[in-house]
């Protein structure tokens, strides 16, 4: 299997995708000139220069136009530059985007994909390193995907591309460059279909994103101590795939939620809720999160460290949970 | 207050000097008649329902009767229409049957938007009517996608967008406009300008001269007309939308009016305008004006107008009662639409509220 990078991976599935279904179009700001800002649309002009379009500078209008072009049965895939700057456009996909199908009486679907690089990356401070997907989740109507690997986010996006439902699709910056196995084969991802990562005896760790690579890391270390750690990826956290976690947590009898959000209110606060009303029987020990300090992202990069949930972090919640 | 407008009729039904009416088979004029006046039957009927307590809200369009409809009508059945929530008129003119949209107001189970959506936000897809949006202005956006799919798609579909003047100082106004003017997209943007937002009235809402001068700095065609001169307003988006068809891009129309009753059901204007306000616009009343017209032309009479009125009253009772019979929507509905297939955690909260007997109880109308 080729190895390649994330960015790639999300632009080999538009790419692979738009050649099948010619509904599918691209739009968003500088997605022309540069790919955006992290290359995910270069090419894209080249091979389909009528089914791209790079927009003036408004968040709500890309929203607001990609919900239109859905209405009449399009699949819009819009770009919005930084997920900070959904704030902009936050009416048209909570009140538009996520409900229209609804309040039309189901008389149609509204296939917007709206990709959002997310989280911290190279000092970009409060308003460029944001993961916002406990809001997107708290939203019905929303689906929200989480990739953690080329291979997943080429597949997810895959899924997402062939659905009938508005997807915030969550690209942490800092993994586009990170690379992994692809198949070269086709293949897609369903959506409410976790990954085990790791398999392990005594702690489930479920971890989205960014911290999915870390938690790996904190399971090699751990293993050398006799921990071992499950890591379980819920891929999309809308829907969200419950059932492989609560038989992780039947199995272990403990749990730690990690991911890059600010802790209070966080998509851990949902998942550890669900474990705890499902699994309260078989916890040996509360359940744990690991997450960003409830502080905007500073940019300094000794206070980001500070910020941002690491591997130590992890290690200093596992060995407390089996101490 | 009126300023420079297009206009064909006078107030008092003459065909201004130099104007010249549209080509519109009298048939149509006399369709075009018949929707104003049902327009105005069911917003009296309806504000009378809610006045009793059998209708929780309703919002009235009486005296912009003519921009609605006149406005509607020059589109064809394949384009679309993004409502405000002051476009009932509009609705007619697509063919909403009457029996949809009293049921989307009572909210029961023939309802197309399943009980969803609060009174006066109709939808049907079929006919091209988007689902009407609460957050003032934020359906602008929603026309320039329908119509730069409509290019993307290879057609030569259009998109009509109506607003009031209280939107025009709404964000969305202002990036869609510019959206549209960037892509020229084939849409028509359509501003009632029916003076009050609420209780607020245009001076207060914008320092421009008026709301067509706005089209200038997005690098598109402005057109003020007078919105209670069914003409008028049929001639302007006529030619609008013959322009964004050819490709030509989009146009805004202010089409001057009147907000003659309350912004809604929930709204008493007397407590913020006085009656001398409104008393010149009773005179430009839009299907009075249209009435002398065709009185004038000989095409109408008094014998006309009281069979027309028996006819709208007896369409109006006949929708009506059929709405009432209607029991409400079953309860697993409200599970429904919410995503394409329904997840887990909402079958969970489906089962969790409701038996599959409570279900069946519901459905029997019980």
């Amino acid at each position: 299997m080729p190895s390649i990078p994330m960015n790639q991976a999300i632009r080999e599935a538009l790419h692979e995708e738009m050649a099948r279904d010619s509904s599918i179009f691209v739009l968003g700001e500088d997605v022309i000139a540069h790919g955006g800002p992290y290359a995910v649309t270069r090419g894209i002009a080249e091979q389909f220069p009528d089914r791209i379009r790079q927009t003036p500078i408004s968040e709500a209008a890309i929203v607001g136009t990609a919900v239109g072009a859905a209405l009449c049965g399009l699949r819009p895939v819009a770009e919005i530059m930084y997920v900070d700057f959904i704030t902009c456009a936050m009416d048209e996909v909570v009140n538009q985007m996520a409900k229209v199908r609804y309040m039309f009486g189901g008389q149609t679907d509204v296939p917007v994909i709206l990709r959002l690089p997310s989280g911290s990356a190279r000092l970009i401070a409060a308003q460029h390193s944001q993961s916002l997907e406990a809001w997107f989740m708290h939203v019905p109507g929303l689906q929200v995907a989480v990739p953690s690997t080329p291979r997943d986010a080429k597949g997810l996006m895959k899924s997402a591309l062939r659905g009938r439902d508005p997807v915030m699709f969550i690209e942490y910056k800092r993994l586009y460059s990170v690379k992994g196995e692809v198949p070269d084969t086709e293949y897609v991802i369903p959506f409410g279909q976790a990954d085990v990562k790791r398999q392990g005896e005594d702690i489930t760790v479920v971890a989205s994103g960014p911290m999915v690579g870390k938690a790996l890391e904190a399971a090699r270390i751990l293993s050398a101590e006799g921990i071992e750690l499950e890591v379980i990826d819920p891929r999309t956290l809308v829907p969200l795939d419950t059932d492989t976690i609560f038989s992780s947590v039947e199995k272990t009898n403990r749990a730690i939620i990690t991911d890059e959000e600010v802790r209070r209110g966080g998509s851990s606060a949902e998942l550890a809720s669900r474990i705890a009303e499902e699994c309260f029987d078989y916890l040996d020990a509360p359940v744990r999160r690991v997450a960003a300090a409830d502080v905007p992202m500073p940019f300094s990069p000794v206070l980001e460290k500070l910020a941002v949930p690491s591997v130590e972090k992890l290690l200093a919640a596992a060995r407390d949970l089996v101490a | 207050m009126l300023g420079t407008m297009y206009s064909i009729l006078s107030p008092g039904g003459n065909v201004q000097s130099g104007a010249r009416i549209p080509s519109l088979a009298l048939d149509q004029q006399l369709h075009l008649y018949r929707l104003m006046c049902l327009n105005r039957r069911v917003d009296d009927q309806m504000i009378r329902l809610q006045r009793q307590g059998r209708l929780g809200f309703y919002v009235g369009s009486q005296g912009e009767e003519a921009a609605i409809i006149g406005s509607a009508f020059a589109l064809e059945p394949r384009d679309w229409v993004v409502p405000c929530y002051r476009e009932l008129g509009a609705a007619l003119v697509k063919g909403f049957p009457l029996i949809d949209l009293f049921s989307q107001f009572f909210g029961n189970s023939r309802d197309l938007t399943k009980g969803r959506q609060m009174p006066n936000h109709y939808a049907n897809h079929d006919l091209r009517v988007t689902s009407i949006s609460s957050p003032v202005g934020s359906q602008i956006p929603h026309a320039i996608g329908l119509a730069l799919g409509a290019r993307l798609a290879g057609n030569d579909d259009v998109a009509l967008v109506y607003f009031g003047d209280g939107a025009t100082s709404q964000g969305d106004f202002h990036v869609a406009t510019n959206f549209a003017g960037v892509f020229k997209t084939p849409t028509i943007l359509f501003c009632r300008n029916n003076q009050w937002a609420i209780s607020v009235p245009v001076e207060s809402q914008t320092a421009s001269r008026n709301m067509a001068v706005k089209a200038t700095a997005y690098g598109i065609e402005g057109v003020r007309v007078d919105g209670n001169d069914i003409f008028a307003v049929y001639d302007v988006t006529s030619k609008a939308v013959a322009k964004a068809r050819r490709g030509e891009g989009p146009t805004l129309i202010e089409a001057v009016t009147y907000r003659r009753g309350g912004h809604s059901t929930s709204d008493d204007p007397n407590s913020y305008r006085d009656d001398a306000e409104v008393e010149p616009w009773i005179e430009r009343d839009p299907i009075l004006r249209f009435r002398l017209y065709l009185t004038r032309q000989g095409h109408w009479d008094d014998d006309k107008e009281q069979a027309l009125e028996d006819e709208v009253r007896a369409t109006i009772r006949n929708s009506l009662d059929e709405a009432f019979r209607s029991g409400p929507p079953s309860l697993d509905t409200v599970f429904e639409d919410v995503y394409d297939e329904m997840p887990w955690h909402l079958r969970e909260q489906m089962e969790s509220v409701c038996t599959p007997e409570e279900f069946q109880t519901v459905e029997q109308g019980t």
